[in-house]
């Protein structure tokens, strides 16, 4: 059995290094993976938990929190492709019409 | 056994990792990611998490994944020659990044950390198990799950559908002097 710590240790440095290429890279495609490391890194938190505790609790949230996912990656991808075809830009810094 | 199993594993979900946020191409980025993805996806099922395991491996790091790859092709991305962004911006999101690993660290580590209540039950992480929690104690989040995709998929048609007059299409009319055929 691996130890909670690790498990958690690891989650934490993926959730970092999502956190990171979010502040970091200002390409709308790369900002989203980093959405989807963070939320990946939260879900190996869920299952280390659940089977610390001996409960499926924590697999049921990880089922729910895939299948937003797969909706928000669904979403989030289209008004990517709705932004370029009017803007013709994937830089984030470029999409400032909602700017005062 | 196990535990090198771990290492291995953290060792390569790590690099992975980083590989997404450090790499020019963004297709390289995209199969960091999915490396990263199976990666987590191993690691439930280590953890005893079978069916969720499998699940992460088939809908994330296969029909998600897909969907992030058809995109990066739709769109005919150049690769970025150099960085991009303030440095400021940079140096302080390395910061806040490496600050917030910190704050983390300090909630996980040990002494803060123990919660090992009773050993996994037999059948844990089972199909059988799984389904019993989905549809008894979770059932009316699994029905609104449903109208949830169901809103997300004609959300994604009607935002990603070309619309006439949009701007792409007036652009691609002004260049051929013809009005675009194939709209739906």
């Amino acid at each position: 059995m691996v130890p909670l710590t690790y498990m958690m240790s690891l989650s934490s440095a993926i959730f970092a290094i999502g956190v990171a290429g979010m502040l970091l890279r200002r390409n709308i495609l790369i900002m989203f993976m980093s959405i989807e490391l963070m939320l990946n890194a939260v879900n190996l938190a869920f299952i280390a938990l659940g089977t610390e505790l001996g409960s499926m609790d924590g697999q049921a949230i990880v089922f729910f929190a895939m299948t937003v996912a797969a909706a928000e990656a669904a979403v989030g991808l289209a008004i990517i492709i709705a932004s370029f075809r009017n803007r013709e830009t994937v830089h984030a810094d470029d999409l400032t019409m909602l700017k005062w | 056994m196990q535990l090198a199993l771990f290492w291995f594993l953290a060792a390569l979900a790590i690099l992975s990792a980083l590989g997404v946020i450090a790499q020019r191409n963004p297709i390289h980025c995209l199969l960091s990611l999915v490396v990263t993805l199976l990666t987590i996806g191993v690691l439930f099922i280590v953890e005893g998490a079978v069916v969720v395991g499998f699940l992460q491996i088939i809908v994330y790091a296969g029909a998600i994944m897909v969907l992030f790859l058809f995109v990066i092709w739709l769109l005919n991305l150049p690769v970025e020659i150099g960085p991009t962004g303030h440095l400021a911006l940079k140096f302080f999101g390395s910061v806040g990044a490496a600050a917030l690993a910190a704050e983390i660290l300090v909630f996980v580590l040990p002494p803060h950390l123990q919660v090992r209540l009773s050993a996994p039950p037999p059948g844990y992480g089972s199909i059988d198990s799984l389904a019993q929690k989905l549809f008894s104690e979770y059932l009316v989040a699994f029905e609104v799950t449903s109208v949830l995709l169901l809103a997300a998929v004609v959300g994604a048609v009607a935002l990603a559908r070309r619309m006439p007059g949009s701007g792409a299409e007036v652009r691609a009319a002004g260049a051929q002097a013809a009005p675009g055929a194939d709209q739906v």
